[in-house]
């Protein structure tokens, strides 16, 4: 009934990337480069993508501050930080393809800072076992995004000089919220959605989507996420036959600010930490040192001596416990101020005013002293900052083929990259790790979604009914009258996950939450929005509570079927790591309206990535098969090379000739 | 505990709206977006505001807060007084599309016409090598979140619609200037394209774009300003102000200064002989009719013609040959006051209704 009088627009494009952050942009201009008419969907503003939060920087092994860095190195530290939960090959290639995709970015016009001798910089981050990340200042996350933006611009103006207009093969959608993907059979036909500004729909006829909707951290009280953090990219995939994986592990960083009220979240980038700052209790403790965790006690100092040493002499000294992957730290400040040494907002206190002068404080993190000064009139260089966790990222998302960033599940010509995509990180994510995920990434998704589509045979139709549907849904919020205000639901919705979904869970508290947002869910489905189409801001929640409310279900789901602890997920009941636990996936599909749960082995890492590694530290992780397994190989790898030098010497020793012996050992090394 | 402050909101659209007041409970360390949020959450769910990160990070929230520019995200409530009604508009530059949310596509508009980051020919990827000092100066202007207050401010185009075509505002002179200063830029006319594509002329450096800048980038000081002067260096230069008194115009060899230095100067030869901005002396017939009709800040009035040298390539000149004690006017000697309103690049505001 309505659909005879509602207006769509129609467009027609060859890949269509929902996202315009990071991933979003890296995969248009990639698909763009391949010949395809793209267009790229932004809820947001052109260039207002929450990549710009990041802080830190993008960690690539380029080795121009410390030459020992390599694609191995950078591989170890993600899988230790992931706690050997992610896809290796994911990890493999994102620590190959790293750097090349940081030196292409300075073709499109990014200035990194430098180092002496003119290359780009790189600065140390927790977990990253050299200086790795290449910065700007700590707002690379900015850096990054301006450029993708202007080189978007750039290739737009290079249309308009060959096709006359700018929009002739790249366009940006901006302020424009996709609410459902379209299928012919199981391929992706289309996109529908609105625009925000004029309440008006559209509709994107597309062989090939690819999502790079980013995370879902909206669903929590506190939270360092935009208002764009839906989990609109999950929902998608969910309802169009995708599959996610890994959705119990949340990153909850260590540091976001807990003080003024207003500004609860915000992160406190973690080159605090690396430039010098030490967290400290509200008895003036530095309490890291009594949180280092078995596994990582080679790498960490033990005395406030060694640690601060570290800083001016990394190659002699441990690093400081400060520097811990960010589950380690963010666990640390939640039992301190659960142990009743915390400050009174609820955090901990983190300390640069003495460790370094001002002036350098304010040349090294000024991004940092101009928010704190800005937003809550606190001097860093002058007082310490009061922290705690909060929200962060997502480790979970849509499985992903990780060659192709292809969608696991039955749906076909569906791509994702970045925050939404899952797998890469594993059970925990490394500071520096997602900038440069969503540059590999990115690029791989646009790039396979343009083969896919010069592949098919022939386009998949967007069938009508299927838009009506839309529209029907879409337009259900506004005619209601007598359903609850969308921002009351989502503070309950919030309300459910920080409390009992949060960064410490148990067994009762998953089941209770289970139970709220089947009752959750009940009350968005009669969810009413005041006002009309344009610009209104309380139906576009309206719209977005749906994904919100079956993403927060999958991690419910998972988080209770995962009994043990590991990376972003902590069991109370279950506090340890479990090496059993670690050869299985959680895939979430949607069957009809409901999130079924899945068990599903991962794929085994390849020998020579395992040999990268010491058989003491995958003592910590494998199971005694798997570590059976292990030995058994490398016993045959022992045999083999042992019986290829004895065939030498005894070849050598056949000729009669010293010279053989030598060759042999030669081989040997 | 919080307490009820006075609030007046615009809500409308494009149509026309009103002030409405809002009585609203604020807490401590509280911002002017916390409490729209709290509006839409409690009385006014459709009340349109922009807003992403809250962290004064991607530039989304821009408002206007008692007539003043801001980031609604960085305007702690802290700072206005107890009592005070404080008013929130949306920004003036920029059409309304409901309540405070504006259509800033002018400012994607602009950054598209502003030409890109052209890389050199002869450097593969990761052989980019520049020191930290150069670059700095192009990464203070990449610090620009684009929150337009720069835009919204600048009074060439916040009354002034008619001069938004000519003009492209401090955010696009910034990355101009962000692109002049970048080691390894290879497009050299930067300058020139900000002087004659840009309207870089019509600033009259009131440094109000510095004023509001959340990023504390200063616009003019070190992005319009060394622009201008650089421009000014080769359009108003001493040297092509005497030629042209020593020889009488039309006496000279055609050369321009500006394109001479920069052959890849972007506009093209006007049959007149060049064009300039400047506002004195225009002799074209075109640009007369153009003046007459008012604002048209692409018209053409004549270039400063070249000074005239001799075999050795100097001027023909000695101190005892200057005609005066004093240094010569910098609008040229040759330029009386006031000017023939004809050769004012000036618009009445009624002017469009007299004709």
């Amino acid at each position: 009934m309505t659909t005879t009088t509602t207006r769509i627009e129609r467009h027609h494009y060859d890949v269509v990337v929902i996202g315009a952050g990071g991933a979003g942009l890296r995969a248009a201009i990639e698909a763009r480069l391949a010949g395809k008419k793209t267009a790229i969907i932004s809820k947001s503003l052109f260039g207002k993508a929450h990549t710009v939060m990041a802080e830190g920087g993008a960690a690539a092994a380029m080795g121009n501050v410390n030459s020992r860095d390599n694609w191995q190195v950078h591989f170890r530290d993600t899988m230790r930080g992931g706690k050997f939960l992610n896809n290796f090959r994911m990890a493999e290639l994102h620590a190959k393809e790293a750097p090349q995709r940081i030196w292409e970015l300075e073709t499109y016009g990014a200035l990194f800072d430098r180092t002496k001798d003119g290359k780009i910089s790189q600065r140390n981050f927790g977990g990253h076992e050299y200086p790795r990340l290449a910065h700007v200042g700590d707002r690379t996350g900015l850096e990054l995004i301006r450029t993708l933006q202007q080189k978007i611009v750039s290739m737009q103006q290079e249309d308009k000089r060959t096709h006359g207009s700018y929009d002739a093969r790249i366009r940006v959608f901006d302020e424009t919220t996709i609410t459902e993907l379209l299928l012919d059979g199981d391929r992706v036909a289309g996109a529908f959605g609105y625009y925000r500004e004029s309440g008006e729909f559209i509709l994107f006829e597309a062989p090939a989507v690819v999502l790079a909707t980013g995370g879902v951290g909206r669903s929590y009280k506190v939270t360092s996420n935009s208002w764009e953090y839906t989990g609109d990219g999950h929902a998608l995939a969910l309802r169009a036959g995708a599959t996610l994986i890994n959705m119990e592990f949340l990153q909850f960083h260590p540091t976001g600010m807990v003080w003024p009220p207003s500004v609860k979240g915000i992160l406190v980038t973690e080159s605090v930490r690396g430039d010098g700052g030490i967290l400290k209790n509200s008895e003036g403790k530095r309490f890291m040192f009594d949180y280092v965790p078995d596994v990582f006690r080679k790498q960490y100092a033990e005395t406030e001596e060694e640690a601060d040493r570290w800083y001016t002499d990394p190659d002699n000294n441990r690093r400081p416990p400060e520097l811990l992957p960010r589950d380690e730290v963010a666990r640390a400040i939640n039992s301190e101020v659960k142990a009743g040494r915390g400050t009174p907002a609820g955090g901990v206190f983190l300390d640069i005013a003495s460790r370094l002068p001002a002036e350098e404080i304010r040349r090294r993190l000024p991004s940092m002293h101009h928010q704190f000064k800005g937003l809550a009139d606190v001097d860093i260089t002058k007082e310490p900052m009061e922290v705690g966790p909060t929200c962060h990222y997502v480790m979970g998302g849509i499985e992903v083929d990780p060659d192709s960033s292809a969608a696991y599940g039955s749906v076909r010509g569906l791509f994702a990259a970045g925050e939404v995509s899952g797998g890469m990180h594993g059970s925990n994510r490394l500071g520096g790790n997602s900038l440069s995920d969503l540059l590999v990434f990115g690029k791989r998704a646009g790039g396979h979604a343009s083969t896919y589509v010069d592949q098919l045979a022939a386009r998949p139709r967007v069938a009508v009914s299927t838009v009506e549907t839309a529209v029907e849904t879409a337009l259900a919020p506004l005619q209601r009258d007598t359903g609850e205000n969308p921002y009351t639901l989502q503070q309950d919705l919030q309300a459910v996950m920080g409390d009992l979904v949060g960064i410490i869970r148990r067994e009762n508290e998953l089941e209770d939450a289970l139970g709220r947002l089947a009752e959750l869910r009940e009350r968005v489905a009669k969810v009413s929005a005041a006002g009309g189409r344009r610009y209104n801001p309380g139906w576009h929640l309206a719209l977005d509570l749906r994904n919100m409310l079956v993403v927060s279900e999958c991690t419910a789901k998972a988080a209770l079927e995962r009994r043990e602890s590991r990376g972003g997920h902590t069991r109370e009941d279950f506090p340890t790591m479990d090496p059993q636990w670690r050869r299985i996936n959680l895939v979430c599909s949607l069957e009809g309206d409901t999130v079924r749960l899945d068990r599903k082995p991962l794929p085994k890492i390849r020998t020579e990535l395992l040999n990268l590694f010491d058989r003491a530290e995958l003592a910590k992780y494998l199971t005694d098969e798997e570590l059976a397994e292990f030995d058994a190989l490398a016993a045959a790898d022992a045999a083999a090379t042992e019986a290829a030098a004895a065939a030498a010497t005894a070849a050598a020793t056949a000729a009669g000739a010293d010279t053989g012996a030598g060759a042999a050992e030669k081989e040997n090394r | 505990m919080g307490t009820k402050r006075q609030f007046r909101i615009w809500r409308g659209d494009a149509d026309g709206g009103d002030l409405q007041d809002y009585t609203v409970e604020v807490n401590e360390g509280e911002v002017v977006l916390d409490v729209i949020h709290r509006l839409q959450a409690t009385e006014a769910p459709d009340l349109a505001c922009r807003w992403n990160c809250k962290a004064g990070k991607c530039g989304s929230c821009s408002m206007e807060i008692n007539g003043m520019p801001k980031l609604g995200c960085m305007a702690r409530m802290s700072t206005f007084e107890e009592n005070e009604t404080i008013t929130v508009t949306p920004l003036r530059t920029f059409p309304v599309i409901r309540d405070l949310v504006t259509d800033v596509s002018f400012n994607y508009e602009k950054a598209r016409e502003t030409p890109a980051f052209a890389p050199p020919a002869d450097l593969a990827p990761g052989d980019y090598r520049m020191q930290q000092v150069d670059v700095e100066r192009s990464q203070e202007f990449r610090k620009c979140i684009e929150c337009f207050l720069c835009q919204t401010v600048c009074h060439v185009i916040r009354d002034h619609d008619e001069n938004k075509p000519a003009f492209s505002g401090p955010r696009y002179f910034i990355r101009a200037a962000e692109l002049d200063m970048h080691p390894l830029d290879a497009k050299s006319d930067r300058k020139e394209y900000a002087q004659s594509e840009q309207g870089l002329g019509f600033c009259n450096i009131t440094k109000c774009c510095t004023e509001v800048c959340p990023e504390h980038i200063k616009i003019t000081d070190n992005g319009i300003i060394p622009m201008k002067e650089r421009v000014v260096d080769r359009r108003y230069d001493p040297l092509v102000w005497l030629g042209s008194k020593i020889f009488r115009r039309g006496q000279v060899p055609q050369t321009f200064v500006t394109s001479e230095h920069s052959p890849g100067a972007v506009r093209s030869h006007a049959p007149s002989g060049g064009t300039h901005s400047h506002a004195g002396g225009s002799h074209d017939v075109k640009s007369e009719t153009q003046a007459q009709q008012g604002v048209n800040w692409h018209r053409e009035v004549p270039k400063p013609t070249a000074p005239a040298v001799d075999a050795s390539g100097r001027l023909p000149l000695t101190e005892l040959t200057f005609d005066r004690a004093a240094a010569p006017s910098p609008f040229g000697d040759d330029v009386t006051f006031p000017l023939p309103p004809e050769h004012l690049n000036f618009a009445h505001p009624e002017q469009d209704e007299k004709h």
